[in-house]
C-alpha cells in the first residue's frame, strides 16, 4: 500500500500536473497559432476593453439574459464552479501536502466549510446529471464526452469526501482519490474540461465583436 | 424529432443532392473545415458543454416547445456536430436535411449569444454549414436564384441597368408633383450622402424611394444615387454561403460610392444589408471596417431629427410597438436611437414587447429564410409563433419595423396569427407626418 501511495503522490503526480500544465500551455499555443492562420479577421477585432466587459458581465450571477432565464441552473453553475476551484486550492489536507513536499504554505479554509462545499459540488453534479437525463433539450444534445466530463469531475470530490470521513477502507479510498484528482488534471487540456482554458477567449471574442463592431451588448 | 421528420421538397435542394456522392461530400466538407475554419470552430465544438441554456434563446425553439431539435445546440448537433464526428463521411440524404435546417430553421440572429455563458456563436457555425452546402451545390432554389441575380446583374432582383435609372426617374417625376423642385440627383460627385437601397425597392417597394427622396428634399440634403450597377446594398450571397460573389458585390457597392467621392453612404431601412456592409462582406474583402462610412436610416433620421431638419405637420397616432430588427440592434445597437425617433414621431406611448432591444425576438424572416421562398413559408410562419404572441400581448395596432425583410416576415405573421396590426417603416411615418410645400 505504501508503494502505491508513494507512486501516486510521486511520479504519477508529476506526470498528471505536467500533462495539465504543459498540455494546457500547448493547447493555448496551438489554438493561438491556428487562430492567427485561419481566423485572422477575428483576431483583428479582439479588443481588451470589450473582452473584459463581456467576461465581467457574465461573471455576475443573473446579470446576463441567459442566466436570468435559467435561475436554477445559474445557482448550480456558480456554486459548482466556485466550490470546485476553492476546495482543492484551500483544503487543509492539500496545503499540508504542498508544505510537506515543497515548503509552500498559505491560508486554508476550515474543514467543516470545505466539507460543506464538497457536498455542494456533489449536489451540483447530481443536478447536472439529472438535467441530462430528464430535460429533453439537454438530453437531445448530450454526447458521451459530456458524461465523461461529469464523471471525471465528480470522482475526486466523491472519493475525497469518503476518504476524509474515513468511510470504507481509507487506504484504498485515498489512493482512489489521488488518482481521480490526477485524472481530472490530466483530462483538462484534452476533454470538454478545456473550457477552463478556452472560455475566457471565446467570451473575449464575442465581447469584442459585439462591442467593437456591433456596438451592442452580448449579455 | 429532428429535421429528418419534417423534410420539405425543394427542387434546388433535390437537384443539388442528386449530384452528390459520399466521396464528393467528404472531400468538400473537409476542404471547408480545414481550409476555411480555424480556432473559432474548434473551440466552439470542444467547449460547448451541451448545457442547454441556449434552448430558450431561439424563437424557433420557443415556437415549438417540447421539441429539442429546434434549439441552437440542437441545430448544431444535427448538422455540424455530425460532420465533425464523422469527418465528413455522410451520405447525400443527410446533406438534404442538413441544408434544409441550415437555410430555413436558423435566422442567424445571434440571440443565442445572449444565453451562452461560454460565448459560442451559433450563427457562425450555421453560416459555416451553409458555406459547406453552397460548396456542395445544395441550396434552396429561390435563394439560389437570388444569388445568381447578384452574380449576373450585381443586384438581388434581376433589375436591368436601364430599369434602374428608369425607376428612379419615374419616382422623381411623380414626386415633383407633390414637391416641386425635387430631384434624385444621379452620379453627383462629392455629395455628402450616397443613398443606397436594396433591390426590392425599385422592384416592388418603389414608394420607399419616393419617400426617401421627399425626406431628403425637405431636409435640404446634399445627396446622390448612382446610375450604374453597384447601387444595391443587399447581399443574399452572404446567406447562401457564396462568399466569393458576396465579396464581388460588396466591392462593387463600395467602389461605386468611392468613384463618386461621397462622404458617406446612408442605407435605406434594411437589416441584412447593413450587416453585410459593416461586418461580413467587408471582412471578406479584407476591410476591417467599411471603407466608406455607412450609416443606417435610423441613425440618419435621428441625425435629421436632432438637427431640426424634420419638421412635422402632425404626429402619428399611437400607441405603437417597436420591432427591433436583429441586424440593427444586435448589429449596431441602434435600438435606443430608434426609440428616440419613434417618441418624436408618435403621439402616444411605445408599448414594448416582452423581449425588446438587444434581446428582441427575430421576425423569423431574416438570415435569408424568407428568401428561400414559398416551399418554406410555413416553416417560417410556424417559427414566428413566439413573436406573434409577444406582439399580440402589446394590444397595439401599429408595429414600427425599420427593415424590409422584417416587413415581409411580420406581414405573414400578422396575417397567419390574425393579429390585425399594421407595419410601418420609419420612412412611411416621417413622410406621412412631415410638412410639405403648399399644394
Amino acid at each position: 500500500m505504501n508503494a502505491a501511495y508513494e507512486f501516486v503522490t510521486g511520479p504519477l503526480a508529476w506526470f498528471a500536473w505536467g500533462v495539465f500544465l504543459l498540455g494546457s500551455a500547448w493547447r493555448l499555443y496551438s489554438m493561438y497559432q491556428l487562430a492567427k492562420k485561419k481566423d485572422a479577421s477575428s483576431m483583428a477585432y479582439m479588443d481588451l476593453g470589450f473582452s473584459l466587459r463581456s467576461i465581467v458581465n457574465w461573471l455576475i450571477p443573473f446579470n446576463a439574459l441567459g442566466w436570468r432565464k435559467s435561475p436554477a441552473m445559474t445557482v448550480a453553475t456558480f456554486a459548482f464552479h466556485i466550490c470546485l476551484i476553492l476546495v482543492p486550492v484551500f483544503l487543509v489536507a492539500h496545503v499540508v501536502l504542498w508544505t510537506e513536499f515543497f515548503g509552500i504554505s498559505y491560508a486554508t479554509l476550515p474543514d467543516n466549510v470545505t466539507d460543506a462545499m464538497t457536498l455542494v459540488v456533489l449536489a451540483a453534479c447530481l443536478f447536472f446529471a439529472g438535467r441530462r437525463l430528464t430535460q429533453k433539450d439537454v438530453a437531445y444534445i448530450t454526447t458521451c464526452k459530456d458524461w465523461v466530463a461529469l464523471v471525471i469531475v465528480t470522482l475526486p470530490f466523491l472519493t475525497g469526501f469518503l476518504a476524509y470521513h474515513q468511510l470504507f477502507d481509507y487506504q484504498v479510498m485515498i489512493i482512489a482519490h489521488i488518482v481521480a484528482g490526477e485524472i481530472m488534471l490530466a483530462a483538462i487540456p484534452f476533454t470538454r474540461l478545456s473550457h477552463m482554458v478556452f472560455a475566457a477567449f471565446t467570451r473575449a471574442y464575442m465581447g469584442s465583436e459585439f462591442g467593437g463592431v456591433r456596438h451592442a451588448r452580448d449579455w | 424529432m429532428g429535421i429528418t421528420e419534417r423534410l420539405i421538397e425543394d427542387v434546388g435542394l433535390r437537384r443539388g443532392v442528386s449530384r452528390l456522392t459520399p466521396e464528393k461530400i467528404e472531400k468538400t466538407v473537409m476542404a471547408v473545415l480545414q481550409g476555411e475554419t480555424g480556432a473559432r470552430l474548434k473551440t466552439y465544438a470542444e467547449t460547448c458543454m451541451r448545457c442547454g441554456l441556449c434552448a430558450e434563446a431561439c424563437h424557433f425553439s420557443l415556437s415549438h416547445p417540447g421539441d429539442p431539435s429546434y434549439t441552437p445546440a440542437g441545430k448544431v448537433h444535427q448538422t455540424m456536430g455530425v460532420l465533425l464526428a464523422k469527418n465528413g463521411r455522410v451520405d447525400p440524404d443527410f446533406i438534404y436535411g442538413m441544408a434544409q435546417l441550415a437555410y430555413t430553421e436558423c435566422n442567424l440572429c445571434r440571440r443565442c449569444v445572449h444565453y451562452c455563458p461560454i460565448g459560442i456563436d451559433t450563427g457562425y457555425i450555421m453560416s459555416t454549414v451553409r458555406r459547406i452546402c453552397h460548396k456542395l451545390g445544395v441550396t434552396p432554389q429561390y435563394i439560389q436564384d437570388t444569388a445568381h441575380s447578384h452574380s449576373a446583374t450585381v443586384n438581388q432582383m434581376w433589375v436591368k441597368d436601364d430599369e434602374w435609372t428608369d425607376t428612379l426617374m419615374w419616382q422623381e417625376e411623380e414626386a415633383r408633383d407633390e414637391f416641386p423642385g425635387l430631384r434624385i440627383p444621379l452620379d453627383k460627385e462629392g455629395s455628402d450622402i450616397f443613398y443606397s437601397v436594396i433591390a426590392p425597392e425599385p422592384k416592388f417597394r418603389t414608394q420607399l424611394i419616393y419617400q426617401a427622396a421627399a425626406i431628403m428634399h425637405m431636409a435640404g440634403a446634399d445627396w446622390t444615387m448612382p446610375s450604374e450597377p453597384g447601387w444595391d446594398n443587399s447581399d443574399m450571397c452572404m446567406f447562401t454561403g457564396d462568399f466569393e460573389v458576396m465579396g464581388r458585390i460588396k466591392r462593387a457597392h463600395f467602389e461605386c460610392a468611392q468613384k463618386l467621392k461621397v462622404k458617406r453612404i446612408v442605407m435605406g431601412e434594411c437589416g441584412h444589408a447593413f450587416r453585410s456592409i459593416y461586418d461580413v462582406g467587408n471582412r471578406w474583402d479584407a476591410w476591417k471596417m467599411s471603407p466608406v462610412p455607412v450609416i443606417h436610416s435610423i441613425a440618419y433620421f435621428w441625425e435629421l431629427m436632432t438637427e431640426g431638419k424634420i419638421k412635422l405637420a402632425k404626429k402619428y397616432p399611437g400607441p405603437v410597438t417597436v420591432h427591433d430588427p436583429c441586424n440593427v440592434v444586435r448589429g449596431r445597437g441602434l435600438h435606443l436611437k430608434l426609440r428616440e425617433l419613434v417618441r418624436f414621431l408618435v403621439d402616444g406611448d411605445i408599448i414594448e414587447t416582452a423581449s425588446h432591444g438587444e434581446h428582441n425576438l427575430c421576425c423569423t424572416a431574416g438570415g435569408g429564410v424568407i428568401n428561400t421562398g414559398p416551399p418554406f413559408k410555413n416553416v417560417r410562419v410556424a417559427g414566428s409563433k413566439a413573436k406573434a404572441e409577444e406582439l399580440r400581448a402589446t394590444g397595439v395596432k401599429t408595429i414600427v419595423a425599420p427593415c424590409h425583410n422584417c416587413h415581409g416576415g411580420l406581414e405573414d405573421t400578422v396575417h397567419a396569427y390574425k393579429l390585425g396590426m399594421e407595419i410601418k417603416f420609419l420612412g412611411d411615418i416621417i413622410y406621412e407626418c412631415m410638412e410639405r410645400p403648399e399644394a
